[in-house]
């Protein structure tokens, strides 16, 4: 090699030097911004999970809020907060907990922000079953969470193996979800309509989702599942994230792509079933926590743990509108309903508009 | 530098449901060249290549790798030395050129490891060699089609595998696009030896950029060896079904195929 | 000069007639099974009744359990045919003008905006009259029409059918849950929120049908008027104007009739699905593609399907009624899946 061949290489091997320094600083910049948005997150969720606890018809200070979760005995306060808002509370950020991972999962896996499980029909099987299991069966609520994770698996079960001709990832999938929730629901209605009076409450609760009545039995199963779950979920976390290049692109990168499919869908489906049979299918949570996590942490990186803070933020914050901002008490489901349907309709305004396909 | 692979296929049959596509094929790879394989529509090439990398399961017999068969490996360590760039890959939304090149670094990272200088440098040294350094914070999705091809290659380039298989990677490109990805394909394989395999639809591009030339057709081997071996009038006409003359490049001094359909073969005198 | 017609013409000129003749068959058979289900449906209930008592109640004879049951079946009965006839055709109309398999109101979201029309008409502004209830119905199923069809056909491609689906499965469920928040705090209204989020005939008498007849009978004859148009638009708006056809107002004058029916029916009955696309679909396979022959088959297949449903609806589930949107759900989601299946997906 002459000289200049020498010079040229060096060249050429700081460049690249400079230039992976440039990478590795862009990455932590990245790394950096998540890290705040999550802590962001985190700080609102606590904040909104505290006001839920003191406000009502009766206002209870922070202290007494404090005073409270410590185990204390607060006079007043011990009841109202202890055995009607903590656990409501507590559920709140549970099942929003679980929505949101559930959600995202689905919509990363599947690559599509409509193919979420509230949409699909996942969210109508768990809530079907719930509904029957505990307005015709009467049964308690463990076994309530075993009728809702099995519906739900069924109908995970059911849309891919009819979905599977025009392919996994797309709109078809979509479609074909969409016509079995609407099965399904009407499934619930009739469900519904058994019990002998058309009991508004109840039909609320497993049609669009509502914490009214919120009893500590109802949330321990969703606390079970989200302890069990989500560090299976997490464990995925990475090869699900290289599965949105494709199936093929995912294995040639070392990914096993239907090991990773399946574990990562009995986790969700378990994940979304056992929240829907405690308060039935809280609408659009699951579906709308991906796409806003997305649009503030940043298009790289895994956007489980934001998504699911979206959706415990998006289920406390609605359940508190819900109760005590507007003239009437409307059910948690409902407003995330009416908040989310415009999402929806947006989203595919901007996709169309974008020449992009659903 | 590479170290030098074996890559063997023997008695393959590969078959969609009943269908099969490739019928007992035989073929050996040869290391630290750039192989085409080329054939009509449906004639197997695509899901020749997607076998050797272990994406369909035979039907009956192996792919080898260094001795051992690709099936039995475990996905990394074969992601590790063998990449692929399938026909249509998919950019999540928004994604920008740095993390999906950094995608790439995957199969060296297991669960828990954290990214290490050795990433970042390998990202960077794919991004220089594709020139697509300037793209870096770019997002894919805004990118031209031949920018976006490089990238892709950057990224199949971070992985810092030894051989790389290609599903018609200039296909939908322009014809500037098209010799710009194959010279960097030609790069890649001088400098660092590279074992290359390419699914070419483009007869004359492939006879000159590969040194070895694959014909396929009705899912077996019809032909092998050199440009100049492979690329004759009546190879032409078994595989494509297509009368033609075969000239030399007056550029390159490769073969180069003339087509000859129903109204020029008059004028051709053939 | 020709004496004979050659062999294969002859027997080409044979098949097109032939399909002729049992196309008028297969229409009496319709016409029988309707009043087949139609006398089922007076018959059964929580009562099962006696012919002869049915024949006396429908001379008028209201003495006695049984004929007084069947006096109020009639309407019911009545309103399950009308509604379903009018619901067919108007999906067939929409699956003509849009040239959409998927087409259907309830897909499109049509019948919830409907229905969100009048709940925002009853809790806003204290509507009570029949008419004016309906004029609102049709007013919501026009301007969601209107709205789904729009978002749809933003971008490449235009209201792809699949695109189409979603804007209305979208829409949809946008306007069911803003019917849900408009009635849940209105105890006065929310007794009827059932009826205005899952479509039933039970609430049918002869006032409510006579209301609602002239509209349905006005968007019928649109319809049927329409057929000819919706032949040529079939083969795209191109070549329907090269044919002569003036596409705009012929797409405009089809639509509005078949928002006028959904609309009508919607605003008696409640939102109603899948009647709309399982009906035509049905059609097809016994008429072809000529709306001259499909329009009229849908409106009696219409109201074989949803009085039936409303039949079954009461027999099963004795003796709680399953309201018939329910019914109509479950056999149409299942079809509206197969399609969705079936069909090609470049095409789609």
């Amino acid at each position: 090699m002459s000289a200049a061949d020498v010079r040229d290489a060096t060249r050429a091997s700081s460049a690249i030097a400079s230039a992976a320094h440039e990478v590795a600083r862009a990455r932590r910049a990245r790394g950096r911004r998540r890290r705040t948005v999550i802590g962001v997150l985190v700080a609102a969720v606590v904040v909104v999970f505290v006001v839920s606890l003191m406000v009502g018809r009766t206002f209870y200070g922070p202290a007494e809020v404090l005073g409270v979760l410590l185990g204390h005995d607060v006079p007043g306060a011990g009841f109202t907060v202890g055995r009607l808002r903590l656990p409501r509370a507590v559920l709140a950020v549970a099942a929003g907990l679980c929505f949101g991972l559930g959600g995202v999962t689905f919509q990363t896996m599947l690559r599509n922000p409509l193919a979420s499980p509230d949409i699909i029909g996942i969210s109508s099987g768990a809530s079907a079953a719930a509904a029957f299991a505990i307005i015709t069966l009467s049964l308690d609520d463990a076994q309530v969470s075993a009728f809702a994770i099995v519906a739900g698996l069924a109908v995970a079960v059911l849309v891919y193996l009819l979905s599977k001709k025009g392919g996994v990832a797309g709109t078809r999938l979509v479609l074909i979800g969409i016509g079995i929730a609407a099965m399904l629901d009407s499934l619930t209605a009739y469900v519904l309509s058994g019990a002998a009076q058309w009991d508004l409450q109840e039909a609320t609760r497993w049609l669009t989702g509502s914490l009214n009545g919120t009893s500590w039995p109802q949330v321990v199963p969703v606390l079970i599942a989200l302890a069990v779950l989500t560090p299976v979920l997490l464990s995925q976390s990475r090869d699900l994230s290289v599965t949105q290049l494709g199936d093929d692109t995912a294995s040639a990168l070392g990914v096993r792509v239907d090991r990773t499919r399946l574990i990562v869908i009995v986790a969700a489906v378990g994940l979304i079933s056992f929240a829907t049979a405690a308060c039935g299918p809280i609408a659009f949570v699951a579906f709308l926590s991906g796409p806003i996590a997305a649009r503030i942490v940043g298009p790289n990186g895994s956007l489980l743990v934001p998504s699911a803070l979206v959706g415990a933020l998006l289920v406390l914050v609605a359940d508190v509108v819900g109760q005590y901002a507007l003239g009437t008490r409307f059910p948690v489901g409902v407003v995330t309903g009416v908040l989310g349907a415009p999402y929806l309709i947006y989203l595919i305004v901007r996709t169309n508009r974008a020449g992009g396909s659903l | 530098m590479t170290i030098d692979h074996t890559l063997e296929i023997e008695h393959l049959t590969l078959a969609y449901g009943d269908r099969v596509v490739v019928d007992d094929l035989d073929l050996v790879v040869p290391p630290g060249r750039m192989t085409a394989i080329v054939g009509a529509n449906a004639c197997g090439k695509s899901t020749l290549l997607r076998s050797m990398s272990r994406l369909l399961k035979p039907v009956s017999g192996r792919v080898v790798l260094d001795g051992s068969e690709v099936h039995r490996l475990p996905a990394r360590q074969l992601a590790r030395t063998l990449g692929l760039l399938p026909q249509s890959p998919v950019a999540p939304e928004g994604i920008t050129v740095a993390d999906l090149v950094g995608r790439g670094r995957h199969p060296h990272q297991g669960i828990l490891s954290r990214w290490t200088t050795a990433d970042d440098v390998a990202v960077a040294a794919a991004l220089d060699a594709t020139d697509t350094t300037v793209l870096a914070d770019r997002a894919v999705d805004e990118l031209s089609g031949g920018q976006r091809q490089r990238v892709w290659i950057a990224m199949a380039l971070a992985q810092q595998t030894d051989l790389l298989l290609l599903d018609e990677p200039t296909t939908f490109l322009d014809v500037s696009h098209q010799i710009e990805v194959l010279d960097l394909l030609t790069d890649l394989n001088r400098s660092r030896g590279t074992t290359v395999v390419m699914v070419l639809h483009d007869l004359n591009l492939a006879a000159r950029y590969a040194d070895h030339l694959v014909a396929v057709a009705g899912g077996r081997v019809h032909a092998v060896g050199t440009p100049h071996e492979v690329l004759t009038e009546d190879c032409v006409r078994a595989v494509f079904g297509l009368d033609s003359r075969v000239i030399t490049d007056p550029t390159t001094g490769s073969p180069m195929m003339l087509p000859l359909g129903r109204h020029h073969r008059a004028a051709a005198g053939a | 000069m020709l004496t004979a017609l050659p062999a294969e013409t002859a027997s080409g000129v044979a098949a097109v007639r032939r399909p002729r003749r049992s196309r008028a068959l297969w229409l009496i058979a319709l016409i029988g099974a309707l009043t087949v289900v139609m006398t089922l449906s007076l018959v059964i209930g929580t009562r099962a009744v006696a012919l002869d008592d049915v024949w006396a109640a429908l001379g008028g004879a209201t003495d006695g359990f049984d004929r007084a049951s069947v006096a109020k079946r009639v309407p019911r009965t009545l309103l399950a045919a009308v509604a379903g006839a009018a619901l067919a055709v108007s999906g067939a109309v929409m699956q003509g003008v849009t040239r959409n398999p998927l087409a259907d109101p309830g897909i499109l979201g049509i019948n919830t905006g409907a229905s969100l029309a009048v709940v925002a008409g009853l809790a806003f502004f204290g509507l009570s009259a029949a008419t004016s209830i309906v004029w609102v119905a049709i007013s919501g199923a026009a301007v969601t029409a209107l709205f789904v069809y729009t978002i749809g056909s933003l971008g490449r491609g235009g209201a792809t059918p699949l695109k189409l689906a979603l804007a209305g499965a979208a829409t949809s469920a946008a306007l069911a849950s803003f019917i849900t928040a408009v009635a849940l705090p209105r105890g006065d209204i929310a007794a009827n929120i059932r009826s205005w989020q899952i479509g039933g005939v039970g609430g049918g008498t002869f006032s409510s049908l006579g209301q609602v007849m002239p509209f349905l009978v006005v968007g019928l004859v649109v319809c049927l008027l329409s057929a000819k148009a919706l032949n040529s638009l079939a083969l795209g708006d191109d070549l329907a104007a090269g044919l002569g056809e003036r596409v705009a107002v012929a797409r405009g004058a089809a639509a509005l009739g078949a928002v006028v029916l959904c609309g009508a029916a919607t605003a008696v009955t409640g939102p109603i699905g899948f009647v709309g696309l399982v009906v035509p679909h049905a059609c097809r396979l016994l008429t072809g593609v000529d709306h001259r022959w499909l329009l009229p088959y849908s409106a009696l297949g219409g109201a074989v399907l949803l009085t039936a449903s409303d039949v079954v609806g009461r027999v099963v589930a004795r003796p709680a009624e399953i309201d018939v949107g329910i019914v109509t759900a479950l056999i149409g989601a299942p079809f509206f899946i197969w399609i969705v299946r079936r069909s090609k997906v470049r095409a789609l």
